[in-house]
């Protein structure tokens, strides 16, 4: 018997229970259960995030182009659980294919999603908490509801030596973000820092009256990085101009390009104004079972393959 | 020549012309960010350990390391003597060096040493060795008191616990990777 995959059947039971609760959430919402094609002809382009080849398509990046065009299309709440592919991403916390939850709601903003986000977390995790606490190494996370925000440049004040505009100049920003902030980010309660550099948030909405920093998002709970999220950008030539500046950094790091995605391109200019947000699955289960690996989580790895 | 995508447990690279060994590794990644690549590696001369974080297209000269067969001759003063089977060159390693592996070095035994820049850096010794006891208690018969085991010091210095019927002069397998006593040399 393979030992090493008969003694995941708890986490593995809970993960299903896991998946069952979120759907009862987006579905008591309103939200509807949308799944879109894995293999795509372009894939969102951004400097850092590599797609697989599949053919002349691409596995799927994230599901957030297809998703635009549905919100585009007068589509108001949607909702999808869908693995995606991201090259030579793999580590205690990463897997090169992983399971991705992503909502997109018309007539909201980033704001309005940090809410929503920390409701579904709260409502999620009830069940596995101890008096409503999460015990996650020597750390007890308040998850009745609490959470704290603060703005990106405020956690390079806080947490590091830096301004968060020196870090950019310096190429610096993800090496601080990784060793200074992250690790002390969500240990006492669901932690958001929101308004990143404009340059870090490709396909997100330019923050009025702050062009440096864009309506992006992403929560923390026990310094783990779980969910990102945009006030969505629906302006096409602004969208086709950011696309192009990440080609020319993925172009001077020697990394593929990408085709554009012109249908996308052609049909964004119709969304409303719309907020939307991934979550990753995996490490939302990693949390609630006290997983110290993703391997945990998933019934094979790539290596067991 | 490795790139960070060839990092991972085990991997031996040379770092500031010092062998280094990677003892653990993981990718890390901030949201649309750049990757990132953690290590901790051991000098496997000196054994001190290096936390260091890789980016992207960072690159690495494999440790040039080689294996070669030989035999322990003796030692001198604190120095281990060893000697190639093939062309009879002698090898000097300090005792800190060989580690553990001098409660197993008998004259003549077999053994692997790890060479870097053509100096000794390592000993590995064969899982199972036979030593003679040269110091023991006598079981007394009929002993009640239920101990199942008592000192014993081997020809090496080298003290462990072993089964109460085991005599001074015996000869007794040792298991290498644990330090304890396997079986009795039988005949």
């Amino acid at each position: 018997m393979n030992w090493n995959l008969a003694r995941k059947a708890v986490r593995l039971g809970k993960r299903a229970e896991i998946l069952h609760k979120i759907r009862i959430f987006f579905i008591t919402r309103g939200y509807l259960e949308i799944d879109t094609p894995s293999l795509i002809p372009a894939p969102a382009i951004e400097s850092h995030l590599d797609a697989i080849q599949a053919g002349t398509f691409y596995l799927q990046t994230s599901p957030e182009l297809c998703m635009k065009r549905l919100l585009a299309a007068g589509y108001p709440r949607l909702f999808q659980i869908c693995h995606c592919w991201r090259d030579k991403e793999r580590g205690s916390r990463h897997l090169p294919e992983f399971t991705m939850l992503e909502w997109y709601r018309s007539d909201a903003d980033y704001n309005d999603l940090m809410l929503e986000t920390v409701e579904l977390l709260t409502d999620i995790a009830a069940s596995y908490c101890e008096k409503g606490f999460l015990v996650v190494n020597e750390n007890r996370i308040d998850m009745n509801g609490e959470w704290s925000r603060l703005t990106v440049r405020d956690a390079f004040r806080l947490y590091t030596k830096t301004s968060m505009e020196d870090a950019l100049r310096d190429d610096e920003f993800d090496r601080l973000m990784t060793e200074s902030i992250e690790p002390y980010l969500g240990l006492t309660q669901p932690t958001i820092i929101y308004d990143y550099p404009a340059e870090r948030a490709a396909l997100a909405r330019i923050k009025p009256g702050d062009p440096s920093v864009a309506e992006r998002f992403e929560l923390y709970v026990a310094g783990m990085e779980l969910a990102n999220a945009f006030s969505e950008l629906n302006d096409a030539k602004i969208q086709r101009k950011r696309f192009i500046q990440e080609s020319q950094v993925r172009a001077a790091r020697n990394a593929p390009t990408y085709p554009m995605p012109e249908p996308f391109l052609a049909e964004i200019d119709l969304m409303p104004p719309s907020a939307g947000i991934a979550l990753g699955i995996d490490r939302l289960v990693m949390l609630l079972t006290g997983a110290e690996t993703i391997d945990e989580v998933v019934a094979f790895t790539p290596e067991d393959l | 020549m490795y790139t960070v995508a060839d990092l991972k447990k085990g991997l031996k690279i040379t770092l500031d012309g010092d062998p280094y060994l990677v003892i653990a590794f993981d990718f890390a990644k901030p949201g649309k960010g750049q990757a990132l690549y953690r290590t901790k590696m051991r000098n496997m001369i000196t054994g001190s350990i290096l936390d260091r974080t890789y980016r992207s297209g960072e690159t690495f000269e494999p440790a040039s390391l080689e294996d070669r067969k030989m035999q322990f001759l003796y030692k001198e003063e604190d120095h281990f003597v060893f000697m190639d089977n093939q062309n009879y060159e002698q090898y000097r390693m300090n005792e800190e060096t060989v580690g553990d592996a001098k409660n197993y070095l008998i004259d003549n035994l077999p053994v692997d040493l790890l060479l870097f820049s053509d100096k000794a850096i390592a000993v590995d010794v064969p899982n199972f060795v036979n030593l003679r006891v040269v110091q023991t208690d006598p079981w007394v018969k009929g002993d009640t008191s239920g101990s199942d085991s008592k000192p014993a010091t081997l020809e090496t210095g080298y003290v462990l616990r072993v089964p109460p019927f085991i005599e001074e002069g015996e000869l007794i397998v040792i298991d290498t990777r644990t330090g304890e006593y396997s079986t009795r040399v039988k005949g």
